[in-house]
């Protein structure tokens, strides 16, 4: 079978659907978003991710049209969006606070944007009842949003969002109240709907394993910057920047200084320590300052010293955590530095092979980790 | 124990300051007209044994209520109390949703200032403000002397002792009495419902139609009857601004009790517009209870 890869952003010859140039945005003195243009693109699931007040939502009001860029546009379908006001543009936004209208039914909550659009009753009555089925709320049609529980109400705020059939839908935290369990469902319910309608999706949440699990792409953001927009696969394992390796997944950066060997530099990060040897293709040059950071996965630990390694240092445990599926070790170099490594648990009830204060040896290769310039 | 008390002294209450002084309102209705302090008999009187009372029994009847329906001024002086009532509640209604809007809609720091305006007139007397109307209204008054001044008329408006002025001061009296629950309504409004609404496809003023009103709808019913129930009974503000042609029930009950000094004709007329107003009191609570139940 031969699937085509979704990747319109390597193919020049796609048109984005939504496109921000130069966009900024300022509250008074200060800038929530500085500068940013980037392309969204037909049927994408696109995640913003980053901490709080980073202008994750920001973003998105300015795509259903409730702030205006202070300078720079956004253009949809090719077409400046600026003077079209939030009642005539073809995107819908699902509220982080849900906004269900308290006075009228799940019915009537789904139905309320088609009915604007002066749709034929049956149309109306096939189409509410269509988006109930999707989202599996047929028998609470009849209730008041007081009426239904958290995580119904978000369903009826997704069902309500998507009616419109719209071409663009802006989700602004849409799992954040549920529990972990009804989280999963819901992201695979999203991926669903997805597929089905052919929507583009932005989505906004604060869980970057709800981004890595739904999106084709992660914007990852700080302070009005988008750092880096990418798959959630070279996001993870090639991160443009210290930020973005350690914002996303769990890392140990060291730092040291780089000179070139071999198609990839020898990394000098400790007084008395080996220098660690990473390939890469960035320019660095001699004695510069690099980082590198490892993912603790990547990571071997052992007893005794392994042959034949690219890496290996020694160190002491410090710290264990047990997380059921895999082990976190926490090790301390003699120089101070602490390396995280995972192992997996994959014999029940085995004893454990390490235990606090053993001194291990940890290895990994020379693309194991991500050489970043300082 | 404890609980019992605490019920108990909630109607306690209720009996001492409503139901007692009703039973004697009543009582005084059934009662015949005399010339003695007070003006009615028959008199209870406890010392003169069992027989007695029961002849006191004997001597109330119906008749003030029967001769109510016998003279058309009564039932006319009603039915123009529920029009007045009922135009002054729109009216003040028309008046006080758009300053409630306006509230709710102020910047922050401004909203303890006008609610503070709004609620200022309660600190002088009530009877004050309304002579106050009587110097604006009037012939030779502020408001005619303005338009004269600005040539917008050549001859003075005929507006006090007019129905006009009754409406005019029973919605300048009773506004902030629309104005604060509707506000309380509105401020409660999440913006983001309208945000909602127009990115569903409603234009601002659908949104309004269809978001703002409905869901300050226990707000405006609130203050509707808050208006209405007040002003149907209203004796100052027709006195001292509506004209000989102003009927309204409050106006006669006033004189009978003190012209007339018919108590039993005046308790009637007392009891019966109690109970018109009881649908409306009965009504008002229904719709507070709704209320709570839908915030609870
Ligand atoms: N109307 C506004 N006036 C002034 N500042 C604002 C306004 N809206 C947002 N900001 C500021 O802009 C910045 C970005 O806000 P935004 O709501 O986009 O953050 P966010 O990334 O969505 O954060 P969170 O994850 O907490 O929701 C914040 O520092 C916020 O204080
Ligand atoms: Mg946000």
């Amino acid at each position: 079978m031969s699937e085509k890869i979704f990747e319109p952003w390597n193919d020049p010859n796609e048109k984005p659907l939504i496109q921000f140039q130069n966009v900024t945005k300022r509250f008074g003195d200060f800038v929530a978003i500085d500068n940013q243009s980037f392309d969204i693109y037909a049927q994408e699931f696109f995640a913003l991710l980053g901490p709080s007040g980073c202008g994750k939502t920001t973003l998105m009001r300015m795509l259903a049209g409730f702030e205006a860029p202070t300078t720079g546009e956004i253009l949809l379908a090719g077409q400046n969006m600026a003077p079209i006001p939030p009642n005539k543009r073809a995107v819908n936004m699902m509220f982080q606070s849900y906004a269900l209208f308290p006075h009228l039914s799940v019915w009537e909550n789904i139905a309320f944007g088609l009915k604007r659009d002066k749709m034929p009753k049956p149309e109306i009555e096939a189409r509410v009842d269509e988006m109930l089925k999707l989202t599996r709320l047929e028998q609470f049609a009849k209730r008041k949003p007081h009426q239904i529980s958290g995580g119904q109400r978000q369903r009826v705020a997704l069902a309500r969002s998507l009616a419109k059939a719209p071409k663009l839908l802006l989700l602004d935290e849409p799992l954040g109240a549920l529990d972990a369990k009804l989280r999963q469902d819901t992201q695979f319910e999203l991926m669903d709907i997805q597929e089905k309608t052919g929507t583009t999706f932005v989505i906004v949440t604060h869980d970057q394993e709800e981004a890595m699990t739904v999106a084709s792409r992660v914007a990852v953001m700080d302070h009005g910057h988008i750092v880096q927009a990418d798959t959630p696969a070279r996001i993870y394992e090639m991160p443009n920047s210290v930020y973005v390796a350690d914002f996303i997944g769990d890392v140990t950066i060291l730092k040291g200084t780089a000179s070139p060997r071999d198609g990839g530099y020898d990394i000098h990060f400790a007084e008395g320590q080996p220098a660690l040897h990473a390939k890469s293709d960035i320019e660095l040059s001699k004695g510069a300052a690099c980082y590198l950071a490892i993912r603790p996965e990547k990571i071997a630990i052992s007893a005794d010293k392994p042959e034949g390694v690219a890496n290996a240092v020694q160190g002491k445990i410090l710290d264990i955590a047990y997380l059921g599926n895999i082990s976190t070790y926490h090790v301390e170099l003699p120089t101070g530095q602490v390396i995280k490594t995972q192992t997996a648990n994959t014999r029940r009830l085995s004893r454990r092979s390490f235990t606090w204060e053993d001194q291990v040896w940890l290895s990994w290769t020379d693309t194991a980790g991500v050489l970043l310039a300082g | 124990m404890r609980r019992a008390s605490l019920i108990l002294i909630p109607y306690l209450w209720l009996l001492a300051l409503f139901l007692v002084p009703f039973l004697i309102v009543f009582k005084i209705s059934l009662s015949d007209t005399a010339l003695s302090i007070p003006p009615y008999r028959p008199q209870l009187d406890f010392a003169t044994g069992w027989q007695e009372i029961r002849d006191f029994f004997g001597h109330l009847d119906f008749e003030n209520f029967t001769f109510l329906t016998t003279d058309d001024l009564y039932w006319k002086a009603y039915i123009s109390s529920l029009q007045i009532a009922f135009f002054s509640t729109i009216f003040t209604l028309l008046v006080g949703y758009p300053i409630a809007y306006g509230m709710a809609n102020a910047p922050d720091h401004w909203r303890p200032t006008l609610m503070m305006l709004v609620i200022l007139p309660f600190w002088t007397s009530f009877l004050i403000r309304v002579y106050s109307w009587i110097g604006i209204l009037s012939n030779e008054g502020y408001l005619n002397q303005l338009l004269l001044s600005i040539g917008l008329i050549s001859e003075p408006l005929h507006i006090l002792n007019t129905n006009t002025a009754v409406y005019i001061g029973i919605v300048y009296t009773y506004l902030p009495f629309m104005i604060l629950p509707i506000y309380s309504a509105l401020e409660r409004l999440d913006t983001s419902l309208l945000e909602a609404a127009e990115d569903l496809g409603c234009s601002r003023l659908t949104a309004f139609w269809l978001v703002t009103v409905p869901l300050s709808k226990n707000g405006i019913i609130a203050g509707c009857f808050l208006v209405f129930i007040p002003a149907l009974g209203e004796f100052v503000i027709p006195s001292l601004l509506g004209g000989s042609k102003t009927l309204m029930i409050g106006k006669v009950l006033w004189e009978e009790f003190f012209n007339n000094r018919d108590w039993p004709v005046a308790s009637a007329v007392a009891v019966i517009l109690l109970l018109i107003l009881i649908v409306p009191i009965i009504l008002f609570q229904r719709n507070e209870q709704k209320q709570r139940e839908a915030d609870g």
